[in-house]
């Protein structure tokens, strides 16, 4: 079916760092697939509340040959599950590109460098910076909020300890981290004047890939993505669209009324309603959302957060065709290629938790 | 309700971040304010040479009193002993229960109040309504460095006037109470 277009992406084992390319600041894929002008695919990993790597691993193997990268969310919701540097470091093991998040709620600016340090030492070469959710919305909201650094200061320290090879403090790093430096943005929220001057600043600090909230508004996102265009910010940074689908209009009603930042209009929620089969509109959406924003001039890609839904982000990538044919990397390229159908099959056998009750955020 | 900030400003009397009316006054006369700014800016640093004469550390606590008691009831200050408020529109970022010195957070809600208080305007959005009638409201560009907690408590206006005149110690030192060895 599909074969690699660039070999020189898959070492000789999965988990041996790629080779060196100039201009690039690391050693992953995805800025690999990103700096050659390729349709990048991320998609979120929901982080199991246990201590057993299997997990994560069945959790990975549905995204497997379908996206570039995988994001391990740090605490997202506020929400406490597996670290995600330990996630990442298990993912890298195995040859998985994943993103590391990292969020200014729970670390303060000597944790955060000492992870970033670590991370990058077990092969993570993607970072995305995060202020991260309050803790007041999720399941311990009596902890104290750390929020040391903000992340744009969070960009510019790891930009640092990157590029001039020193710590906050001024003292020096002998190996830098070799990373891929993100942030995130929320176009959907006020002050919505503001949000392109703030992606500006945040590209100023060293970011150099941007995910954004989930977006459910197109016209909005390409408002933004206008101003963006306008202020030269898609020329210096590579900007990943949030998408994701949503379960029913019921779910669409109670992520809209309890999850910060997300903002769905009423005309996708009319719309789920009429639908007969509402989890099937929800897809149908996030794949119509998919197409609509790949033709924004400036959106380099997506990043799918499918929320207990995992098991679709093949099928939505597959029928959205922004692969265009190209196979993300698998650990085995012999292996006969995927078919759709046995995989979404055993995808859905493999699947068998509860349906979602609490949503999480980046 | 007590609604806690990021920063708590030393002294007796708690503030709350929700308690507002004249935070706003201030913001919506951002433009006023920042003239004001500006030739106050000029008085103290001209006063610098007679200031250092008497000896910072001295000051230090009463000039602190003065500063509490005039940006406390303008802008809710919350003395984190570096102030940004001519970056940020006159509204002060430490009264964000995140912190934030560089813009909002993505959880801001709709009506534009804060993800973590529903009934609170958004620090980010006040301050970029207050940046827009500024003469350099650009300045909200600008990044800001990570809080120096060691700084919290003391008066930014003797940092200013130190930093400015060039006399006496840099602004970023203060009494050290832990040892060298980092």
């Amino acid at each position: 079916m599909k074969l690699p277009l660039h070999p020189e992406d898959f070492g000789e084992n999965p988990w041996d760092p790629l080779p060196d390319l100039p201009g690039h600041s690391s050693l992953g894929r995805l800025e690999r697939v990103l700096r050659r002008g390729e349709f990048a695919v991320t998609a979120e990993l929901n982080p199991p509340d246990s201590a057993d790597a299997e997990d994560v691993y069945k959790r990975a193997a549905v995204f497997e040959g379908w996206v570039d990268a995988i994001n391990a969310t740090d605490g997202s919701g506020a929400n406490c599950h597996m670290s995600s540097v330990a996630i990442c470091a298990l993912l890298t093991r195995a040859g998985f590109a994943p993103v590391m998040q990292i969020s200014c709620r729970d670390y303060n600016r000597i944790a955060i460098q000492g992870n970033v340090l670590g991370a990058a030492a077990l092969g993570v070469a993607n970072l995305l910076c995060l202020t991260g959710d309050g803790v007041q919305s999720g399941d311990h909201p009596e902890a104290k909020p750390v929020f040391d650094l903000d992340s744009t200061s969070l960009v510019s320290t790891i930009r640092t300890m990157r590029d001039d090879k020193r710590f906050l403090s001024g003292r020096k790093i002998t190996a830098p981290p070799r990373v891929f430096i993100g942030a995130a943005e929320n176009p959907f929220a006020p002050p919505y004047d503001f949000r392109p001057l703030r992606l500006a600043k945040k590209i100023a600090a060293g970011a150099q890939f941007i995910q954004t909230q989930y977006c459910f508004d197109v016209p909005m996102l390409a408002r933004f993505m206008a101003r963006a265009r306008d202020l030269g910010l898609t020329d210096k940074c590579f900007i990943l669209v949030g998408v994701g689908p949503l379960a029913s209009a019921k779910t669409a009603r109670w992520m809209r009324a309890h999850v910060a930042g997300v903002h769905i209009p009423d005309d996708i929620i009319s719309r789920l309603e009429r639908a007969k089969d509402q989890k099937a509109e929800g897809k149908k959406i996030c794949v119509d959302i998919i197409q609509q924003a790949r033709e924004i001039a400036g959106v380099s890609g997506i990043h799918v957060m499918a929320y207990r839904q995992e098991e679709y982000v093949a099928e939505m990538v597959e029928e959205s065709g922004v692969l265009k044919g190209r196979q993300p990397w698998r650990r085995d390229l012999r292996a006969p290629a995927f078919d759709l159908a046995t995989r979404l099959h055993e995808n859905l056998a493999a699947s068998h938790e509860a349906p979602a009750k609490e949503i999480s955020t980046t | 309700m007590e609604t806690p900030a990021a920063f708590e400003p030393r002294g007796r009397r708690h503030r709350r971040a929700d308690r507002f009316a004249l935070r706003f006054v201030s913001i919506r006369h951002a433009r006023a304010l920042e003239t004001l700014y500006s030739g106050f800016e000029r008085l103290i640093v001209a006063a610098a040479p007679l200031l250092a004469r008497l000896g910072w550390e001295r000051l230090e606590r009463p000039v602190a009193y003065l500063e509490r008691q005039v940006k406390g009831a303008l802008f809710d200050c919350r003395m984190c002993g570096q102030c940004v408020l001519s970056s940020t529109g006159m509204s002060c970022p430490m009264n964000c229960p995140k912190g934030l010195r560089n813009g909002p957070c993505g959880g801001v809600r709709a009506d534009g109040c804060c993800e973590v208080y529903a009934d609170m305007p958004c620090v980010w959005v006040k301050a970029y309504e207050g940046s827009l009638k500024m003469v350099e409201g650009a300045r909200i560009a600008e990044i800001q460095a990570p809080v120096d907690h060691r700084l919290k408590g003391r008066s930014s206006w003797l940092a200013v006037m130190r930093q400015k005149s060039g006399l006496g110690t840099s602004p970023d030192r203060v009494p050290a109470k832990t040892g060298a060895k980092a």
